[in-house]
C-alpha cells in the first residue's frame, strides 16, 4: 500500500472528524466548564446554562452590528471577537442580577437541589423569551473577516495529495480562544488566593467559612466566571455554526453529557468530556467508505457508506452517552476530585 | 378564606376568563383554548402523580406525550397493504431482534456479576453484535417500506381501528416505555434523574423523527380519523340546520362549534375519570404510603416499604396518564408531527403548570393546566395590545415599534418564567396547596 494512500486517509479523517471535532469539542468544553463551576460551588444542575450562552452570543452580535456599522473590523479575524468583551460583561451582569434576586433567597433557605433546578427552569424561560424578543427567532450569520485559514485547494497544491484539508477561521479562533481561556481559568483556580478560596469553599463549605472565606464573594466570583464562560462558548458556537436562538436549548444536553462524562464539578473532566462527546458524535456518524477504500489494497471500494449510525442521529449520540454514563458510572471518568 | 372557597373562587375566575375570551375574541378561540386546557390538565395530573405524590422529577414528559401520539397513528391509520407485503414481517422481525439483543445484553450484565472487569465490555459486545444483526434484518425491509408511494405513505400504516382506542393504547405504550426507563434510571438522584429523562425523551423524539417506516418521521402523518363527525357532514344534517335557524347562527360556524364541543365533552369525561381515580389513590393507604416515601425515603424504607418498587409503580402510572393525554392531543390535531415536540412546550411548560397549580393537589394541577395554557395562548394578544399601548406615542413606522410588535409573541416565554419564579418565591405550594392532614 503506497504511503500517499495512508496520508490521504488520514487527511480525510482530519478534515471531517478531527478538525470539526476539536472546534465543537472546545465549544462543549467551555459550556461544560460553566455547568461544572455552578455545580461545584452552588451545587445544582443549571438547566438555564444553554440560554445563558445564547444570551451572551446575542449581546455580542448586537455589539458586532454596532461595530460593523461604524466600519470597525478586526482584519482577517471576525469582528465578533472585538465585541466579545461587551457580551461577557452583559452576561456576567445578568448572572449576578439573577443570583441577587432569585438564587440568593434559596441559598439562605438552604433549599434542596431540586428546587434550584426548578428555579433554573424559570430562568431558562425568561432568558429564552428575552433573547427571542430582542433579536428575534431568525438565524443570524455574523462571522466576517477571512473565511478560511487553510483552504482545501491550497492544501492539495501544497502537499500533492488527492484529499484536501480545510480549516475555517472560526474553527481556528474557537480552539485558540478555548486554550487561552482554559489556561487562564486553571491559573486562577490553582495559583491565586481567590481561586484557592473557591476550591476550599467547594470542598467543604463549613470549614471554608471557619477560615474566614466570604461566601458572598465566592458565589459572586463563580457567577462572573460562569457568565464569562457562557458568553464565550455561546459566541464561539454561534460564529462556527451560525446563531439560531433555539439550538441553544438543545445544546444543554450535550453540555451536561460532557460535564457528567468527565465527572460533574471537575473542570479537567469537563474539558475531557467535551472532546469525548464531540469526537464520538462525529466518529459514530462518519461514513468510512472512502477511508476504507484508501486503506485497502487495490481498487476495492465498499458498497455501502460504512456508517455506524445515520447522520440524523448525531445529536442523539451524546444523549445516549449521557444516559449510559449516568447509569454505569454517574461519578464520571475522573471521579472523586472536584474543582 | 377557607381552602374550599378558595378553590371555588379560583375555578370560577378561570371560567370567567374563558367566557371573556368567548365574548371578546370569539367562541371558537375560547373553545379551542378550553380543549387544550383539558388535555394540559390531564398531562399535569400525570406529572403530579410522579412529582406531587412521590417526588420524582420526570423531565421526559415530551417523550411520553410523543409515544401517545405514535399510538394514535398506529391504532387509527388504515394499514398500507403494499408496505406490509414488501417488508412488514421482516420489519417486525427486526424489531424483535433488537429487543432480543437488548435483553441478551442485560442478561449478560446480570449473569457476569462475578467478573467486574469484563462485565461491561461483554454486555456492550453483545449489544453491539445484536444491533449489527438487527440492522442486517431490518434495513432491507425499511428501504422497501419507505419506497412504497413515499409522497403519500412510505410507512406501514396502522391497524385501522377507532382512534379512541388509541387513548388506552397510548397510555399502555407510555407505561411500557416508563417501565423500561424507570427500571434503569430511577435509582438516580433527583437532578440526575431529571437530566437522564430529558435525554431519553430527546432520544425518543429522534427515533420518531428518523424512523420513517414507522410513522413517516418528519414527513408527518395527517388525516387521522376523528372520533367526532366532520363539519361538512354536520352542515348537511337536518337538525343542525334547524338549530342554526332557531339560534340565528351561521350553519358553518355552528357545525364547527358542535365539533369543538364534542371533543370537549369527550375530554371532560376522560379528565373526570382520571381525576376520580387520582383522588381515590391519593386518599387511600397507598397514597399515604407514597407521601411517606416522598417525605422521608429512609424512614419509609425502615418501615418495610419497598421504595424502589413503589417509585417504579408511580412512575409508570404517571407516564401512562401523560401518554394518554399525548394520544388525545394527536387525536385533536388530526396530525402527528414529531418535529413539533419541543422540550420547552411539552416538558417544561407542563412543569410550570404543576408548580403553579400546587404540587400534590389534583385540583391544583387541573387549575394549573388551565391557567398556564390560557396565558400561554393569550399572552400573545395581551402582549401585543400592551406593546401597542406603550408605543402609542411613537411614529407609526418607527423601527423600534415595528420590531417590538413583530416579536411580541415571544413575551409569553418570559411571562411563564416570571410567573414560575414568582409562585416559587411567594407561594411555593402553588395556587391550591396540598392539604396536610
Amino acid at each position: 500500500m503506497p504511503m500517499t494512500d495512508i496520508l490521504n486517509a488520514l487527511v480525510l479523517l482530519s478534515n471531517f472528524v478531527l478538525v470539526p471535532g476539536l472546534a465543537y469539542g472546545s465549544q462543549l468544553a467551555l459550556g461544560a466548564l460553566g455547568v461544572t463551576m455552578v455545580y461545584a460551588v452552588l451545587r445544582f444542575s443549571n438547566f438555564a446554562h444553554g440560554e445563558t450562552m445564547s444570551f451572551g452570543a446575542m449581546v455580542t452580535i448586537l455589539m458586532t452590528w454596532v461595530l460593523q456599522e461604524r466600519g470597525v473590523g478586526f482584519g482577517p479575524l471576525p469582528t465578533a471577537l472585538l465585541a466579545l468583551p461587551i457580551g461577557i460583561l452583559g452576561t456576567v451582569l445578568v448572572c449576578l442580577v439573577f443570583d441577587r434576586f432569585v438564587y440568593r433567597y434559596y441559598r439562605r433557605q438552604k433549599a434542596p437541589p431540586v428546587t434550584y433546578l426548578i428555579v433554573s427552569v424559570g430562568i431558562l424561560f425568561i432568558l429564552s423569551g428575552v433573547v427571542r424578543f430582542v433579536i428575534g427567532p431568525q438565524d443570524r450569520v455574523f462571522a466576517d473577516g477571512e473565511r478560511f485559514i487553510l483552504k482545501a485547494r491550497a492544501f492539495k497544491e501544497l502537499t500533492g495529495l488527492d484529499q484536501g484539508l480545510a480549516i475555517k477561521t472560526t474553527q481556528g479562533v474557537t480552539v485558540v480562544t478555548a486554550v487561552i481561556i482554559v489556561a487562564l481559568l486553571f491559573w486562577f483556580l490553582n495559583r491565586t488566593r481567590t481561586g484557592k478560596s473557591m476550591r476550599a469553599y467547594s470542598d467543604n463549605e463549613d470549614l471554608a467559612l471557619l477560615s474566614g472565606i466570604s461566601p458572598a464573594r465566592v458565589v459572586a466570583i463563580t457567577w462572573i466566571i460562569t457568565g464569562a464562560l457562557a458568553a464565550i462558548a455561546g459566541t464561539l458556537y454561534g460564529l462556527d455554526k451560525g446563531y439560531k436562538p433555539f439550538t441553544y436549548l438543545g445544546l444543554v444536553l450535550p453540555i451536561f453529557a460532557a460535564a457528567i462524562v468527565g465527572g460533574v464539578g471537575n473542570p479537567l473532566g469537563a474539558i475531557a468530556g467535551g472532546f469525548v462527546i464531540a469526537l464520538s458524535e462525529l466518529l459514530l456518524t462518519f461514513a468510512y467508505k472512502r477511508v476504507i477504500a484508501y486503506l485497502t489494497p487495490g481498487d476495492w471500494i465498499p458498497d455501502g457508506l460504512v456508517q455506524l449510525l445515520a447522520t440524523d442521529y448525531k445529536l442523539a449520540v451524546s444523549f445516549v452517552i449521557l444516559v449510559i454514563v449516568l447509569l454505569v458510572k454517574p461519578t464520571g471518568i475522573f471521579s472523586g476530585k472536584t474543582l | 378564606m377557607s381552602p374550599n372557597l378558595r378553590t371555588v373562587v379560583l375555578f370560577a375566575a378561570m371560567a370567567a376568563l374563558l367566557i371573556a375570551v368567548g365574548v371578546i375574541q370569539s367562541v371558537h378561540v375560547a373553545l379551542a383554548i378550553f380543549n387544550l386546557c383539558l388535555i394540559s390538565a390531564i398531562m399535569t395530573l400525570g406529572v403530579n402523580i410522579q412529582w406531587g405524590y412521590a417526588g420524582l422529577f420526570n423531565a421526559g414528559v415530551m417523550g411520553f406525550a410523543a409515544l401517545g401520539g405514535l399510538a394514535a397513528v398506529v391504532v387509527s391509520f388504515p394499514p398500507v397493504p403494499l408496505a406490509w407485503a414488501v417488508g412488514g414481517p421482516r420489519a417486525i422481525l427486526g424489531v424483535a431482534t433488537g429487543v432480543l439483543a437488548v435483553g441478551l445484553a442485560i442478561l449478560t450484565w446480570k449473569k457476569m456479576r462475578g467478573s467486574r472487569r469484563f462485565r461491561g465490555w461483554s454486555a456492550a459486545a453483545v449489544a453491539f453484535a445484536g444491533i449489527v444483526v438487527m440492522r442486517l434484518v431490518i434495513d432491507p425491509a425499511v428501504e422497501a417500506i419507505e419506497a412504497v408511494e413515499p409522497a403519500k405513505t412510505g410507512f406501514l400504516g396502522g391497524l385501522g381501528l377507532p382512534i379512541m382506542l388509541s387513548w388506552v393504547a397510548g397510555g399502555a405504550l407510555a407505561a411500557l416505555a416508563a417501565w423500561a426507563i424507570g427500571k434503569i434510571a430511577l435509582g438516580l438522584r433527583s437532578d440526575y434523574l431529571a437530566i437522564a429523562t430529558l435525554g431519553i425523551s430527546e432520544i425518543i423524539i429522534y427515533f420518531l423523527k428518523n424512523e420513517e417506516w414507522m410513522a413517516r418521521g418528519v414527513k408527518n402523518v395527517n388525516g387521522l380519523p376523528r372520533p367526532v363527525p366532520y363539519e361538512i357532514d354536520l352542515q348537511q344534517t337536518l337538525w343542525v340546520q334547524e338549530l342554526a335557524v332557531r339560534l340565528d347562527f351561521n350553519v358553518v360556524e355552528l357545525s364547527s362549534i358542535i365539533v369543538k364541543l364534542s371533543y370537549a365533552s369527550l375530554f371532560l369525561v376522560v379528565l373526570a375519570v382520571i381525576f376520580w381515580f387520582s383522588q381515590r389513590a391519593l386518599k387511600s393507604p397507598w397514597g399515604r404510603m407514597m407521601r411517606a416515601i416522598r417525605d422521608n425515603e429512609i424512614a419509609a424504607g425502615a418501615m418495610g416499604k419497598d421504595v424502589t418498587w413503589r417509585h417504579l409503580q408511580v412512575f409508570v402510572l404517571g407516564s401512562a396518564v401523560i401518554g394518554l393525554a399525548g394520544a388525545m392531543l394527536t387525536t385533536l390535531d388530526g396530525i402527528f408531527t414529531p418535529a413539533s415536540y419541543q422540550p420547552l412546550r411539552f416538558t417544561f411548560l407542563i412543569w410550570v403548570m404543576v408548580i403553579v397549580g400546587g404540587s400534590g393537589n389534583n385540583l391544583g394541577s387541573i387549575l394549573g393546566g388551565f391557567v398556564i395554557w390560557f396565558f400561554w395562548i393569550e399572552a400573545e394578544p395581551i402582549g401585543l395590545a400592551l406593546i401597542e399601548l406603550l408605543t402609542l406615542g411613537m411614529a407609526q413606522d418607527s423601527a423600534l415599534r415595528l420590531h417590538l410588535i413583530e416579536n411580541a409573541a415571544h413575551t409569553r416565554l418570559a411571562t411563564m418564567g416570571v410567573v414560575l419564579l414568582l409562585v416559587l418565591r411567594f407561594s411555593p405550594r402553588g395556587l391550591i396547596p396540598e392539604r396536610s392532614k
